[in-house]
């Protein structure tokens, strides 16, 4: 089945459209919504297409890694909940959510978004964590892109709690903000044949040869890559992906700033 | 080329020299095709079993046969130890090492069979997954996997917007200047990139430069996979 797919997807794209009528180049319209959780320390709503995603921050207390005394813990956690589409099920995740925790991770972590050091109580002791939950609602592709601007909304939106003997008082939100220095926007493009897109659905995300997850920060550095898919990609595929993906993370920055702002 | 302040590597080491590598095929005879691979102080394992029946069956597929890749890293192989069993971070890196290797095996001639890498990591000091990658394209070479080419990796790293390649843990610990990791796999002979992630910051320019400088290295690991290999066989 998955082979006629292909043949259809591919077919069309060599004649420029998508079998929704978008452009290669074309996002499907992004909303986004910060605080649509009241339970978590910050939150947001990513819709895109049919794709939603509840990205949610929790904070805790904790003990620092050892090869890092004074910098605070960021995880970042993913499932792919069955609710979000017909082909998933129950247990712990599976190398799909493994993979979109990670990359969304990745670009959080090396384009330096959050001030670790700033998030230190006792040097080798006590640190904060920034526990990040990415969850989709409704799975039609491109996690890992709406995924990781979940992420950062909710960083944006998420504010300290109060503190009481070493411990943390949940829904006792404080005024002050997490200490996030900049924002890295995971861009994926997926290769289809010969073709190039942005924001895949599920149906093309289950045909595509490779794809490549560039996180780009506010001046255009790149700060993580990810290369997946089973077809190998040359220098120029290369080149052209990471263009397409610098051009596009500024519409989407500019969208996340405008959300942000409200 | 802006100046960088990283200007000198242990050891007097070049910026595009790898560290020492050494490369053994067949050292596992009870696997079908094995293979040791050691760049500085990391060492890989790979052992291929295959191909051999899949099981469960419903998985078994009449077309083509099935690469699963599984990277491990034994308990004393890093400064704490690591706990034994499959982390997240082990599970990525053998999703990665199957789709560094798949471009080059031709799993069509398996139909319904499963060919199984097993590798494990005995020591590393950084660059662990390209280690493992190059280990287990030998493997499947020694085993008579039918395949395209070789497939050689490394990691090139950009020190401070200095290129250099092969990062030991060190240089990866840097924290006063900007670090960017790139693990790299290619495909010597099509130098097309089967395997491509970055952590840390770099410019498009400079990304594009590191790739370029990682070739002939890489086809320089190719060369030493080979003569392993060839070694085996010799007499």
């Amino acid at each position: 089945m998955n082979q006629d797919l292909k043949t259809h997807i591919n077919d069309a794209l060599k004649k420029g459209i998508r079998l929704d009528g978008r452009k290669k180049e074309e996002f499907r319209k992004i909303e986004i919504q910060t605080g649509v959780v009241a339970t978590a320390e910050g939150s947001a709503r990513v819709k895109c297409g049919d794709t939603e995603v509840i990205a949610g921050i929790k904070l805790d207390i904790g003990e620092p890694y050892l090869d890092s005394p004074e910098d605070g813990v960021m995880i970042v956690g993913s499932e792919m909940l069955p609710l979000s589409n017909p082909e998933f099920e129950g247990g712990p995740p599976r190398i799909d959510a493994i993979e979109v925790a990670r990359v969304i991770d990745r670009g959080i972590r090396e384009g330096k978004a959050i001030d670790t050091k700033n998030l230190c109580i006792k040097k080798g002791e006590l640190v904060w964590m920034i526990l990040i939950d990415v969850l989709p609602i409704n799975h039609d592709g491109n996690l890992i892109d709406l995924g990781g601007i979940a992420a950062l909304a909710a960083l944006k939106d998420a504010k300290m709690v109060e503190v009481k003997d070493n411990k943390p008082v949940f829904g006792k939100k404080t005024k002050q903000s997490l200490p996030i220095l900049s924002m890295p926007v995971p861009v994926t493009v997926v290769k289809i044949g010969d073709n190039l897109i942005v924001d895949p659905t599920d149906a093309e995300e289950k045909v595509l040869d490779a794809r490549l997850t560039v996180s780009v920060l506010e001046d255009g550095t790149l700060c993580a890559l990810q290369k997946a898919g089973n077809a190998s990609l040359s220098v120029k595929d290369i080149n052209e992906m990471i263009d397409l993906a610098l051009k596009k993370s500024q519409e989407i920055r500019k969208k996340l700033e405008e959300a942000l702002a409200k | 080329m802006m100046s960088s302040k990283y200007n000198k590597r242990a050891n007097n080491r070049g910026f595009e020299e790898s560290r020492p590598i050494e490369a053994r095929a067949g050292v596992i005879k009870k696997a079908d095709g094995s293979a040791m691979f050691r760049i500085g102080k990391t060492t890989a394992y790979a052992a291929v079993y295959g191909p051999r029946e899949l099981h469960p069956k419903h998985l078994q597929d009449p077309k083509t046969g099935v690469l699963r890749c599984n990277y491990n890293m034994l308990p004393f192989s890093a400064e704490e130890r690591v706990r034994p069993g499959p982390s997240r971070r082990s599970k990525e890196i053998s999703m990665v090492t199957e789709k560094a290797l798949l471009p080059v095996v031709n799993l069509e001639d398996y139909p319904n069979a499963v060919v199984d890498v097993f590798i494990e990591l005995t020591e590393t000091d950084a660059g662990s997954r390209c280690a493992g990658i190059c280990a287990a394209s030998m493997a499947l070479a020694d085993a008579g996997i039918t395949m395209k080419d070789m497939v050689s990796s490394v990691s090139v790293g950009v020190i401070d917007h200095q290129i250099v390649v092969d990062l030991d843990g060190e240089e990866e610990h840097i924290t006063d200047m900007d670090v960017a990791d790139i693990p790299l796999a290619m495909v010597p002979s099509t130098e097309e990139i089967t395997l491509l992630q970055m952590d840390g910051k770099v410019g498009k320019e400079e990304l594009l430069k590191a790739l370029e400088v990682a070739k002939p290295v890489l086809k320089r690991i190719a060369e030493l996979q080979r003569k392993a290999l060839k070694e085996k066989y010799k007499g």
